[in-house]
């Protein structure tokens, strides 16, 4: 067993838990943070993508152990209160949700291109590095469509600026 | 139509708990003093287990406890049973083999279930699971349907010489061989529709949790249809009395036809949970998922069509080898023959259809229902015969198609059907303009000029919806009726909640249903609550399947609402003072037509329960419920056009338009409506060009991961052209027809006319994967 500390939508969390177990399963098991999910068992599907310092990641794809001192977001962490960010917004607005199973890792990798990208993220782009990302239910046309709007919205490339 | 009544885009009430992360899936639910499952499966396609030990798992940390099929037959729990007696042309019944939740002493495909490991954590029941030592003695495997049909090959069921489940036939062969007598031409073909796993992203779930003190049982489970789990769970299996069973299927990602069937593991789960005295979760990984998930299509098809000498179709024949599975699941006799076969009229006037089918065990996952179920293997015979036939007479496929239109309406099938309306010129036509047919040529020339092969292929599809009438269904075998059942309850407040049998796992009911509310009182979506997914909440209902939800589902609502109105009516004309004839009842308001006499939807119902002032007689409150059973099938129809263009030194290929122009009767949201397209084009697109269950010969599945069995993803698709025509269902009070498979039926024919097309080679079977194509371009070349 190890003791896992790290900070989680902006609070210190701490706790125990196996060696082997994954970040997605301290995720939702001890923290009970069960917005992020599991899809697959080999890193395919993207259903448990959140962001770690900073960028997207499989939280099922890391140990536990491995994200300990990390700065982790999940898909709870990002409304600002009862304001939704405009990548949830434009995942309603456009319809980029059915079931809403793949959401939570779709808005969480979108975000992150997004703040690659910025407002020059293209349809091309948004497919290609969506290839870590399945969705079953929405033939990914309006979830492109969602991207590319939160994208028009979100402005100027980001990443120039954070390295 | 008011601002959020039927017909406007209404975004999603939904969607919050979704993209804030709040939804609540099985897997994500827990109760105290919560244990895990993980189950011990066969490694082997096809063997006797010799013996079961356990006493290393029982050391292992964590260990809890394991049963087996013994324990589970000791206990009186029924075998798993299929919905739907099919029988053979010769009369007798199909042939069920016995298909115990735990294998009894013998297992027939990878992955069948043999024990379950209960243990504290999850991670540790799986080390239990692997902790069992069971010992085989292994038998010969058969993995593809017409090998199981033949001599000396290995036999699953001693039910079922030579494999053969049933002999099924529908049509009149006689006439049909008469119209095959004197033809001017016969265009024979033969068609092999792949086999697909569903994979909805959420993985199957189950948690049974017993509860002594109160006797009762609670399973949360990925369902589709929670009220026939607890039918069958309690019926047929024995797991628990009907009344003390609660099922609950909260949100459910994505079902797609998988998600209908009561699978082993919840059947085992609640019962575990009972033998344990502790609530038992169970999650599918995604392997399992592929293993166990009921896998769909599989069929073998010999086709011929004869025409006479002005290229009307005389008559179709078709012979299908529909492979099953190991065991038969829930409604999997009738996917491949009454979803199957009473569509091979396809939108055409064929005089004499004749199809027989044959279903077959093999050693491999049960085959059922997949988002279409039936429809699109006939759609996949039909269609792509309509365009090799039109290439074998040197016509355009839209003309040879346009010669045979059914365009008289109601139209009598030879297969059952009976079309109540549709306008498939129109559908056609339209796709056309769109697709910009007209210049194609000139595009293909075009893509000539850059060394790519330029191909357009089109699909005009019919399916059958909103499964079904009782009567006839169960005419024909159903083991249940196929209506839905819906509760209207107005709150004193004015405020409604719709309590309703369907079950949304994606398709947005909570917005829609609301619509149909709001068009008939003129109340905000928001002051209506959906209510769906819960035995102890909803008295009753089939669940949501066969694109029913808006068809039999809404249909029901209708009826419950028609009632609540008609008493709404009878008190707001008592307060009025006015005939009940004269009262009209929207935006909100009860009103006297002709006068501004008029009160408040909320005022109505809060007399309806105060009581203080009703019509002499009439009982206090305001709720009614209804059970509606369809008069016929519903049938959604349109047209596909898919232009690709093809690499002819990789053999990949590309979609580089989609067309879709789709006739779903009247449409309550067109946001939604197009979504169900979207997914439904993405999944027959998928299976076109990408997916494929493979099993090798020893019967172990090379396709159980996403790094195998190949996901259409983001880069795999276009953006899709989508549109709708409307010709109002006949049969149902909402006209609706239904749109959830529509897209996943009529896409797969759309894009394999293309590609075939393109290379100028027919002899191409699914999925169209580059090497395939490139070996097709290099056998004409
Ligand atoms: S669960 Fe992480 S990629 Fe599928
Ligand atoms: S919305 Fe269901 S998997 Fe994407």
């Amino acid at each position: 067993m190890s003791q896992v500390s790290m900070t989680v939508n902006g609070r210190k969390v701490s706790g125990e838990c196996e060696d082997r177990t994954l970040l997605v399963h301290f995720l939702r098991d001890n923290l009970h943070l069960t917005g992020t999910h599991v899809g697959c068992d080999t890193s395919q599907c993207g259903a448990c993508v959140v962001h770690l310092d900073g960028k997207a990641i499989k939280s099922c794809t890391m140990l536990a152990v491995q994200a300990s001192g990390s700065d982790v977001t999940t898909i709870e962490g990002i409304a600002n209160g009862q304001d939704l960010n405009p990548v949830q917004t434009a995942f309603k607005e456009h319809h980029g949700l059915q079931c809403g199973f793949c959401t939570p890792g779709m808005i969480m990798t979108i975000t992150d291109m997004i703040n690659r990208h910025g407002s020059d993220l293209d349809e091309e782009t948004v497919r290609e590095e969506l290839d870590g990302n399945i969705c079953r239910c929405t033939g990914y046309h309006n979830i492109v469509k969602a991207a590319l709007d939160a994208a028009s919205k979100m402005g100027t490339p980001q990443q120039v600026a954070a390295e | 139509m008011g601002v959020e009544g039927i017909g406007a885009k209404v975004l999603r009430k939904e969607d919050r708990r979704f993209i804030t992360g709040q939804g609540r899936y099985t897997d994500d639910m827990s109760v105290p003093g919560m244990k895990y499952a993980a189950f011990v499966r066969s490694p082997h396609a096809h063997a006797k287990i010799t013996s079961i030990d356990a006493s290393a798992a029982r050391e292992m940390p964590g260990f809890i406890e394991f049963l087996d099929g013994q324990q589970l037959k000791a206990d009186g729990i029924g075998n798993i049973i299929c919905g739907w007696a099919v029988t053979s042309k010769d009369g007798s019944p199909m042939k069920m083999g016995a298909y115990p939740a735990l294998a009894d002493g013998i297992v027939r495909y990878v992955g069948q279930p043999i024990g379950i490991v209960i243990a504290e954590t999850q991670a540790q029941a799986r080390d239990a699971a692997e902790g069992v030592m069971i010992e085989y003695e292994e038998l010969p495997v058969v993995v593809n349907g017409p090998d199981a049909m033949k001599a000396g090959a290995p036999q699953l069921h001693p039910e079922a010489e030579n494999n053969i489940c049933f002999d099924w036939e529908l049509g009149d062969a006689d006439a049909t061989a008469k119209a095959f007598e004197n033809p001017a031409k016969v265009i024979k073909l033969d068609i092999v529709n792949n086999r697909l796993s569903p994979n909805p992203i959420e993985p199957r779930a189950a948690l049974g949790h017993y509860n002594s003190a109160e006797d009762h049982y609670t399973c949360y489970t990925t369902s589709q249809n929670p009220h026939v789990a607890r039918l069958v769970m309690s019926a047929f299996y024995n797991v628990a009395p009907e009344h003390k069973l609660r099922v609950i299927a909260p949100d459910v990602g994505g079902g797609f036809g998988a998600k209908i069937y009561i699978y082993p593991e919840e059947i085992v789960c609640l019962w575990a949970s009972k033998r344990t005295h502790v609530p038992v979760k169970w999650t599918s990984d995604r392997t399992e998922a592929f293993l166990t998930d009921a896998h769909g299509r599989d069929h073998v098809s010999d086709v011929e069509m004869a025409l006479d000498a002005n290229n009307k179709i005389l008559g179709l024949r078709v012979n299908t080898v529909a492979n099953l599975g190991a065991y038969m699941s829930l409604f999997s006799s009738a996917t491949p023959t009454y979803l199957y076969a009473t569509l091979l009229s396809g939108q055409y006037n064929i005089p004499a259809i004749y199809a027989n089918v044959k279903g077959v065990y093999t050693n491999t996952a049960p085959v059922d229902a997949y988002r279409g179920a039936g429809r699109p293997e006939a759609t996949y015979v039909i269609e792509r015969t309509m365009e090799t036939a039109a290439r074998e007479l040197g016509m355009s496929p839209a003309e040879f198609r346009r010669i045979n239109f059914i365009r008289e309406f109601p139209h009598q099938t030879p297969v059952i059907m009976n079309y109540d309306t549709g306008d498939f010129e129109a559908t056609m036509e339209a796709a056309m303009k769109t697709a910009d047919v007209a210049g194609f040529e000139g595009r293909r020339q075009e893509a000539k000029s850059r060394g790519k092969l330029r191909g357009l292929g089109m699909s005009c599809y019919i399916e059958a919806c909103g499964i079904a009438p009782s009567k006839a269904v169960g005419s024909l075998g159903a083991g249940v009726g196929l209506w839905e059942s819906a509760e209207v309850r107005v709150n004193p407040v004015g405020t409604i909640e719709i309590l309703t049998g369907s079950h949304s796992h994606g398709q947005g009911h909570e917005t829609t249903f609301a619509q149909v509310v709001s068009q008939r009182f003129g109340v905000p979506v928001d002051n209506v609550q959906i209510v769906h997914g819960d035995t102890d909440k909803v008295q009753f209902g089939m669940g949501t399947y066969g694109s029913r939800s808006g068809a039999v589902g809404c249909s029901a609502i209708s009826k419950a609402l028609d009632k609540v109105e008609a008493k709404a009516k009878k008190i707001g004309a008592h307060l009025l003072e006015a005939d009940e004839g004269d009262i009209v009842i929207e935006n909100g308001e009860v009103k006297v037509a002709g006068t501004d006499k008029k009160l408040a939807w909320h005022e109505v119902c809060l007399g309806a329960y105060t009581g203080h002032n009703l019509p002499d007689g009439m009982e206090p409150g305001l709720k009614e419920g209804a059970f509606y059973d369809p008069q016929n099938f519903t049938f959604p129809a349109g047209c596909y056009i898919c232009e690709v263009e093809v690499d002819p030194d990789t053999g990949v290929t590309e979609i580089v338009q989609f067309v879709a122009a789709d006739d779903f009767g009247n449409i309550i949201n067109p946001m939604i409506v197009e979504g169900q397209v979207h997914g439904g084009l993405a999944q027959g697109i998928g299976q076109a060009l990408l997916e494929g269950v493979n099993y090798d010969e020893t019967g172990q599945l090379v396709t159980a991961s996403y790094m195998d069995y190949a996901m259409p993803r983001a880069w795999d698709l276009p953006m899709f052209k989508v549109e709708t025509l409307v010709t109002p269902c006949t049969t149902n009070p909402l006209g609706l027809k239904g749109c959830g498979e529509a897209g996943a039926i009529g896409s797969p024919p759309a894009v394999m006319n293309a590609i075939t097309d393109a290379i100028g080679n027919n002899d191409l079977t699914m999925p169209a994967t580059p090497e395939k194509v490139w070996n097709a371009i290099n056998a004409v070349n």
